[in-house]
Parts: structure tokens; C-alpha cells; sequence
């Protein structure tokens, strides 16, 4: 029915819980997959400081998860996280339509480029006034 | 003053084009003799960079002074589109603690 939409979920966890969260990742992913979406990446990005103070913690782990599916998952999923102490902060992030708009620029880029030979290929799209900036150490 | 340069850039057609920093350059100083502008362009559509992901926290720090605002357009030289995309990628880092709201 509808094309499968891509979200990045970003998650904090309590540093003090250091051994749950590749079980916590895992149960997520889980969750995610019993819906009916599938779970593309799931990367523990490490402990960092927090740029602030969340709950009295003053660093956590964050763990990205890539998700394919629909709305209902992600709902799903932002609920239980929201349930869950372990987790500090959450934040969802919808990336297929802009993906989708990047790799289209790219393209078109590239078609340009591949448009004119007789630039003996140089770099596409600089005009004389902005290579002369270029050149005097801009 | 900023209103100014945004009528420019929608009258230069579409916004992400380099040509639209092209047209600022010949009309300096519009802004009622301040000189204090800087004419650099956009070192996103240099590097003609899609997508800022709020997970870059590197390239988003160099954006934030040491208060922790956002660079306005004049100073840090970016295009429209590409500093919608910068701002709205440092607020979603904000949210999620990997950048300060702000530093005292």
C-alpha cells in the first residue's frame, strides 16, 4: 500500500546500565520486526558526554537504529521506549523523502556533468566570477 | 536588514544554486553602507553536500560560537537552503544532548 518509509532512531541510555543495552537494541529490534518493518542498521554509537545535565546524568550511550516501515512501528517503538527508565531521550527522524531528494540532486549533477565534455573536465557549474574568488584566497 | 537579502535570493530563482551567491556579489553594500558583510559562498554548495545529518557533530560545532547560538547567515556565508538544513539538523542535535542549547 504505501512505500516503505525510513526512519533513523536515535537513543540515549543510562550509562549506568552498561550490560543492558545490546539487550535493549536487540528487544527493539525485535519489537520492530514483529510489527512488520525491518531494521536496517543497528549501531551502538558509543558513550559521550551529553552536552547537558538529562535527568541528573551527565554522559549516556547512544545506540542509532535504522528502521523500514511504517508509522504504527515507530509509534510502537517510541512508546515502549517512553515506558522504559533505561532510556533517556528519544528522537525520531524520518529520512526517506530527503534521501529520496539527495540521491535526485545527485543525479541531476551528475547528467550535467556528463552533459558537457567540451569543459575539458573541469569542475561543473563555476563560473569565472566565483573561480576568480577561488583563486584569490577565499 | 537579513529581509533584504532574502527577497534577492528568491528573485535569483530557486535556491539552490550557486548563482544566487552570484548575484549578491556585484551589489555590495546594499544593506545601507554597512561593509562588514562577508562575500564568501557557501562552502555547502562548494562541496556540494545533500544532506547534513544531525549526527555530524563535528562539522555542526563549527557553526556554534562559543555561547552556543547558531551562526547567522551573513557571518558563516551559507545559501537559504542550506542553512535551513544546518539549523534544522544543530536543533535536532540539541534535542538529542549531542550539541548545548547553551554554554555560560
Amino acid at each position: 500500500m504505501n512505500n516503505k518509509r525510513q526512519y533513523e532512531v536515535v537513543f540515549i541510555v543510562d550509562p549506568t546500565a552498561d550490560d543492558e543495552v545490546s539487550k535493549l537494541s536487540e528487544g527493539f529490534a525485535q519489537i520492530i520486526t514483529d510489527q512488520g518493518g525491518t531494521v536496517t542498521k543497528n549501531e551502538v554509537m558509543g558513550k559521550r558526554q551529553l552536552a547537558y545535565e538529562i535527568l541528573h546524568h551527565k554522559d549516556g550511550t547512544f545506540v542509532l537504529l535504522e528502521i523500514e516501515g511504517s508509522g504504527r512501528e515507530i509509534a510502537e517503538l517510541e512508546r515502549r521506549m517512553r515506558v522504559n527508565d533505561r532510556i533517556l531521550r528519544y528522537i525520531t527522524v524520518r529520512v526517506d523523502e530527503d534521501r529520496r531528494r539527495a540521491e535526485k540532486l545527485k543525479e541531476r549533477r551528475a547528467r550535467k556533468v556528463a552533459k558537457r565534455p567540451e569543459r575539458h573536465g573541469g569542475p561543473s557549474r563555476r563560473s569565472p566570477a566565483m573561480e576568480f574568488a577561488e583563486a584569490s584566497g577565499e | 536588514m537579513s529581509t533584504n537579502y532574502e527577497d534577492r535570493q528568491r528573485g535569483g530563482g530557486g535556491g539552490y544554486d550557486n548563482d544566487d551567491d552570484q548575484d549578491r556579489r556585484p551589489m555590495g553594500g546594499r544593506g545601507g553602507g554597512r561593509r562588514m558583510h562577508r562575500r564568501r559562498v557557501c562552502r555547502f554548495c562548494i562541496d556540494k553536500v545533500d544532506l547534513i545529518d544531525f549526527k555530524d557533530v563535528r562539522l555542526l560545532l563549527n557553526y556554534l560560537p562559543e555561547r552556543g547560538k547558531i551562526l547567522p547567515r551573513r557571518i558563516s556565508g551559507n545559501c537559504a537552503t542550506h542553512q535551513r538544513m544546518l539549523a534544522e539538523a544543530i536543533k535536532r542535535a540539541r534535542n538529542i544532548a549531542l550539541l548545548p542549547y547553551t554554554t555560560d
